[in-house]
């Protein structure tokens, strides 16, 4: 019985981690419709660079992730601006070619300079401390942090989004990116910001997939594909669901190891399947998306 | 002139939509145009607006060349255009669809543009609508909405697409006395409409269009009663 209740409750702290990996897809493809194939990648490539600047400067990882955040933000606006506006229009093919491309030119880019060696983020007893709860459960200190970042992460999005007048502007680009020029936006700049945005999440998701496991330059599609299935999950559109997407991908995982520790990835991918057999439109789809 | 159009070309494909044109409008104007569908004058409005490019001729506004300038930058210097079928931001309240315009196109702060914003919807009888998502309005308060929200980018120049279609008597009666008062606080007027009598009742002068050209232009009762204006128009109402 308690290796079932710590199933669960491992299994919903997991799924705040891949929340944060959803997060950001889903802000982008909330307000530009852009699918990014590239996003497992940058996640990892900002692991990397969270580990570079955390090691030269002798900084704690957490440290390094609020003093990377604001240049991340320019890196995202800059490759929305100059790189990924070219390719959005009508037709799907340009932005999903460019995305996998990016992709494949950061992970060689990757283990061309840090090889194939796995590496991890390291910031002392925080790594393996936990609370216990009583009854032979106890909680990572680490996995808690995620999930309380992923809903932390939820929240401000939703406040940018419904409270501010640039979250107004993605909400009018988002539905109707025509009119929203001919009301005085620069939907380039748009983009662009909200493109910052996501790589601030980003770097957010790739502090606690450093801290939690090892990483190296070649898992980045398997997160995009985690990414993917908890925006799925979640319904499109709705930045709670995509947390609710997490959690179910997450649980699914664990309790799919619980039975067999083969079982869980299958079991993720399973969830993901019943889910868009049942409710195709997700669990919480937005009306009329 | 506020807008001075010359010379303007544009075709898709082998069909003409606008074929040296031109056209003036002095600030505080009101002008309407008339024409058979298909004679290019929704084609001028998003060539005006910027929402397509012409491949001759220019468009000057309030003194500037307008080629090259993207639609937002043309509603910020001043031009707003509505849509024939209104096209608010459905997932949006209606304030907030306003405060886009009055934000972005208009250049406000945010506390600045809730004031103006809160004064146009009461103006335009939408207020108790504020917080109602956009996509469930009906038509007419659709149509409301579509000048609302332009008017918060607080334009010189309004472009009025067949806003009068589709509306009772009534309703129509309401829509021409808030765009007299619109006109009245001194915004130039360019306004598309197969209503004639709603028109009639607002414009200082009339230009007829038909295969993107101008086939007359005058005073709104001499255009009328010219023969072949006539004949064009007796072919629409058929």
């Amino acid at each position: 019985m308690t290796g079932w209740l710590d199933a669960l409750i491992q299994g919903v702290l997991l799924g705040g981690l891949y929340a944060l990996f959803a997060a950001g897809l889903s802000l982008m493809f909330g307000v530009m419709r852009l699918v990014n194939l590239a996003h497992g990648d940058i996640i990892v490539l900002a692991a990397f660079a969270i580990l570079v600047v955390a090691g030269k400067l002798g900084l704690d990882p957490f440290v390094a992730v609020a003093l990377a955040a604001p240049i991340l933000f320019v890196i995202g606006f800059a490759l929305q601006h100059v790189l990924l506006n070219r390719t959005l229009g009508r037709d799907l093919l340009p932005p999903l070619l460019v995305t996998f491309g990016l992709s494949i030119i950061i992970q060689n880019g990757l283990l061309q300079i840090f090889s194939a060696d796995s590496q991890r983020l390291r910031s002392g007893a925080i790594e393996t401390a936990s609370i216990p709860l009583g009854g032979g459960i106890a909680i990572g200190v680490v996995p808690l942090l995620t999930l309380l970042s992923a809903i932390a992460v939820i929240v401000v999005l939703n406040m940018i989004f419904y409270r501010t007048p640039i979250g107004r502007a993605f909400r009018a680009t988002s539905d109707d990116l025509e009119v929203a020029e001919l009301m005085g936006i620069d939907i380039s700049r748009i983009f662009a910001t909200a493109m910052g945005l996501a790589f601030v999440v980003i770097a957010i998701a790739a502090l606690y997939l450093g801290l939690r496991a090892n990483f190296d330059p070649t898992i980045g599609p398997a997160r995009l594909l985690y990414a993917f299935e908890a925006v799925i999950i979640g319904g499109l559109g709705s930045f709670w669901g995509t947390l609710a997407g997490g959690v179910v991908l997450g649980l699914a995982q664990t309790i799919g190891a619980r039975i067999d520790p083969e079982w869980q990835i299958l079991a993720g991918h399973l969830a993901f399947l019943v889910v868009l057999a049942l409710r195709p439109r997700g669990l919480f789809p937005r009306a009329q998306d | 002139m506020l807008l001075e159009v010359a010379g303007l070309k544009k075709s898709f494909g082998s069909i003409i939509v606008a074929d040296d044109l031109g056209l003036a409008i002095a600030p505080g104007e009101a002008v309407g145009i008339i024409g058979p569908n298909g004679a290019g004058k929704t084609t001028l409005f998003n060539l005006i607006a910027g929402s397509i490019s012409a491949s001759a001729g220019s468009i000057r506004f309030d003194g500037r060349d307008l080629s090259g300038v993207p639609p937002q930058g043309r509603c910020r210097a001043g031009i707003g255009r509505t849509h024939q079928i209104p096209q608010p931001f459905e997932k949006l309240t209606v304030f907030e669809n306003l405060l886009v315009g009055a934000v972005y196109g208009g250049r406000k702060a945010e506390h600045e543009a809730t004031q103006s914003c809160g004064e146009i919807l009461e103006r335009l009888g939408l207020l108790k609508r504020a917080n109602t998502l956009a996509g469930s309005l009906t038509l007419l308060e659709r149509k409301r909405l579509e000048m609302a929200r332009v008017l918060a980018t607080e334009p010189k120049l309004l472009l009025l697409d067949e806003i009068a279609g589709g509306l009772t008597e009534g309703e129509c009666a309401e829509l021409v006395a808030t765009i007299r008062d619109i006109r009245e606080s001194g915004v130039a007027i360019l306004w598309i409409e197969h209503v004639v009598h709603a028109l009639l009742a607002v414009i200082d002068r009339l230009i007829v269009l038909n295969f993107g050209r101008k086939i007359a232009e005058g005073s709104p009762k001499e255009v009328m009663q010219r023969p072949d204006v006539h004949q064009i128009y007796i072919g629409i109402e058929a």
